[in-house]
């Protein structure tokens, strides 16, 4: 009585692998074959009984607004969260700011970790590890040639580190053994920012993958100093925090991250920010005739590539942002592996004003939360 | 008097204070049990639509369980559920997903809860589920006669060849009733553990089937042999009937939920095929009334209490299924198939020895493997 249908299944499988039977008559087809000459009961029954026509069933499912029903469903509580994947766009974090005897810029950063369950993605509560609460961590923004000072304190149960992409010494590496902070202890990074571009911090703590994936990583993003380009001199003040050319330009910093929150080493939720479909649901509102940077950062665990795709538009990417003229031009799809990141720069100026989707072209991650959308006004 | 009313008191008295008292200081706060509740989900039914998906999902947390993301096919989507919010253990709660599911293909559901934990559900082959008309459940109506009542029927159209025998003949016709009874056992057994391992892990499913099968079998000993002596004859037909009429609801309900989910393809196959296996089962409800004279009545009420629950069991899978129910179904059908082993078998013995004989001879060996070869034999067209 066990007429599972397993083996059938597992026989329909490999015939549609094999491309060896047409949807339209696979069914009627097995079912010939199994009976040769079939429905010998359906002489006796009525017709619509046991009928099982195909009918198209791709209409009227769902009268949601995002994107045909393909969602998550609900919106994460960011006040609970303490942070939110909407400020964290633009929220740059210039350190407390002195000067040094030899005039040097010095910029001081408080960064503490803490264990903390954070919401995210709507009611999905993960036991994340935070610099300073939040994920990702503060946003370093500084100028190449500024001192960076970093009390790090560690009020977590493991030991960690803040290991930051940019040149310095071996002293300075943040890794296990060479300034970890054992829980409860305290240790200081000071180091000159070099080179400019977009970088990343995350700790370096071991394990590895754990302390990346719950939740350790920032933005380390550091502007040229115009000073050092003369050749590029437009290009570096554009790129540097607070001048009038950079205030015409509409940035925003976006860390493609993912969430395991099963553990089963494979990422339920992915976003930008943390949050997925945050900006789908959202929209980013920019304004057509001003031109948009994205400091852009691949944090993402377990799968080896993540990526960024925009509709109806393309743009110049700078890997690593170390060069002040493009590495990549009109390209409307960049790939990005884990730890790697980039500028973009665009512009809407000639577009109609409207929704201009941007995602992880990986169908899978779109689908699993890094799905956003621009809304461009006039 | 009033003393030993007390002590029946006390025990009750002092266990309800205990369980108040552990709660009440929580003894177990120095062992740091801070670990996150426990969490199981189980589907129990999947309702496909021009809707959408629908699922009736059973939580088994230790604490309520609230489901907060669905993904269809690896994708998110938009869902809602009735009764919303956190589910209580053992409760259960309607899932509706819009989702523009694809015929004949397979789907793959994954019910993610608050702390993360995921649970998977794959539909094997989507198709419509079928909604309740009165021309669809005529329809099954007539598919539950096919595979119970014609089959039994028609086997017992044996019962003037079966007089005719004589006492070999009938220890052989015996011996085959207990081969396919045997079958039978086997088949409901393994039939009950499958439901019970589709049903919430918190109703421990499989030791339920069993205790069920313990009881239901010394009721119906108990019940048969009031009087003091072993059923024959016409109640132990009556008796054979109705476990057999228990075993064809698993028939029914099996083939039902083949319908319902998306198996129809087989049902052709599957409704000859029972028509076969089956006859045998007429022709053993039969054999005890070699030596009595029944009325046409008797036949058809004895083909009526083995047939119809196919009937039954076919709307019930079709229409309503919870599989913890059907296992506890089995577990009576267990029972009630060993009782009638029993008593066929005693009634085997008693005829052996009235003819000279034991139960044991190679006629009897003869008929039982036939019988147990028969169903197996026939089982081949309907197992998949």
């Amino acid at each position: 009585m066990n007429y599972i249908y397993k083996p059938l299944l597992e026989y329909e499988k490999i015939m549609k692998r094999n491309k060896m039977i047409f949807d339209v008559s696979r069914r009627s087809l097995l079912g010939m074959g199994l009976l040769g000459g079939g429905s010998i009961l359906g002489k006796f029954l009525p017709r619509e009984t046991l009928a099982q026509n195909p009918k198209q069933y791709n209409n009227h499912f769902t009268n949601s607004a995002v994107h045909g029903g393909s969602t998550t469903v609900g919106d994460v509580d960011n006040d609970r969260n303490g942070f939110s994947p909407r400020d964290i766009l633009t929220d740059w974090d210039g350190g407390k700011v002195s000067q040094l005897p030899n005039g040097q810029t010095l910029r001081e950063y408080d960064i503490a970790v803490e264990e903390r369950e954070i919401e995210i993605a709507p009611g999905v509560f993960y036991p994340a590890w935070t610099y300073n609460g939040r994920v990702p961590g503060s946003t370093i923004r500084v100028t190449e040639g500024d001192r960076v000072k970093i009390n790090f304190r560690n009020r977590s149960r493991h030991p960690h580190t803040i290991h930051f992409h940019g040149i310095h010494s071996a002293r300075q590496d943040g890794v296990p053994g060479t300034l970890e902070a054992m829980p409860g202890e305290e240790v200081v990074y000071d180091f000159n920012a070099k080179p400019f571009g977009c970088h990343l911090y995350h700790c370096h703590s071991a394990p590895f993958k754990r302390h990346l994936h719950k939740g350790l990583y920032g933005a380390f993003i550091v502007d040229p100093d115009p000073k050092r380009h003369p050749e590029a001199e437009k290009e570096a003040r554009s790129r540097l925090l607070g001048t009038p050319e950079n205030q015409e330009w509409q940035e925003f910093l976006m860390v493609m991250n993912a969430f395991d929150t099963n553990f089963d080493e494979e990422n339920e939720f992915y976003a930008v920010n943390t949050i997925p479909h945050e900006f789908m649901k959202r929209p980013l509102r920019i304004e057509r005739d001003r031109p948009v940077r994205i400091y852009l950062i691949n944090v993402t665990e377990f799968d080896p590539v993540n990526s960024f795709h925009l509709h109806g538009n393309f743009f110049d990417y700078y890997d690593s942002g170390t060069t002040l003229t493009p590495s990549l031009r009109t390209i409307d799809t960049v790939m990005q592996c884990q730890g790697q990141r980039g500028i973009l720069e665009f512009s809407f100026q000639e577009h109609a004003p409207g929704q201009y989707m941007f995602h992880a072209h990986q169908s899978e991650f779109l689908e699993l939360g890094w799905m956003s959308a621009f809304e461009v006004v006039a | 008097m009033k003393k030993t009313w007390l002590w029946a008191i006390l025990p009750l008295i002092a266990l309800i204070t205990s369980i108040g008292i552990f709660l009440s200081i929580d003894p177990l706060s120095p062992l740091g049990v801070s670990a996150p509740p426990l969490e199981n989900l189980t589907v129990e039914r999947t309702v496909l639509g021009d809707r959408g998906i629908s699922l009736l999902v059973r939580a088994e947390g230790s604490k309520p369980m609230q489901i907060a993301q669905v993904q269809v096919d690896g994708s998110y989507w938009t869902f809602t559920q009735k009764p919303p919010g956190a589910i209580p253990r053992l409760s259960t709660a309607w899932i509706d997903l819009p989702y523009p599911w694809v015929e004949n293909e397979t789907h793959h559901l994954n019910l993610i809860t608050n702390t993360g934990i995921s649970f998977e559900h794959t539909i094997d082959v989507a198709v419509a589920t079928p909604q309740f008309t009165l021309s669809r459940l005529w329809g099954f109506t007539l598919l539950g006669l096919y595979v119970g009542v014609v089959p039994v029927g028609l086997g017992m159209l044996f019962y003037p060849s079966l007089k005719t025998l004589g006492g070999q003949g009938m220890k052989f016709i015996l011996a085959l009733t207990l081969g396919m009874l045997a079958f039978l056992l086997v088949d409901t057994l393994e039939e009950g553990l499958e439901l019970a391992n589709s049903a919430a892990n918190a109703f421990a499913g499989s030791i339920l089937v069993w205790a069920i099968a313990a009881i239901s079998f010394l009721t119906i000993l108990t019940i048969g042999r009031s009087r003091g002596k072993a059923p024959e004859g016409q109640s132990l037909s009556t008796y054979l009937s109705f476990s057999i009429g228990i075993h064809n609801l698993g028939e029914g309900l099996a083939i039902g939920t083949a319908f319902a989910v998306g198996k129809a393809a087989l049902g052709s196959l599957l409704v000859v095929g029972f028509t076969l296996h089956n006859l045998t089962e007429g022709i053993g409800i039969t054999a005890p009334l070699v030596k009595s004279k029944p009325t046409f009545i008797t036949f058809l009420g004895l083909t009526a209490l083995a047939g119809l629950p196919a009937v039954l069991g076919t709307w019930l899978g079709v229409f309503a299924f919870s599989p913890h129910w059907a296992a506890i179904f089995m577990g009576i059908g267990v029972g009630a198939i060993l009782q009638v082993i029993v008593e066929v078998g005693s009634y085997l013995a008693r005829t052996a020895s009235k003819i000279g004989g034991t139960w044991l001879s190679k006629i009897s060996l003869a008929g039982f493997s036939a019988g147990l070869i028969v169903m197996y034999g026939t089982a081949l067209l309907v197992n998949f």
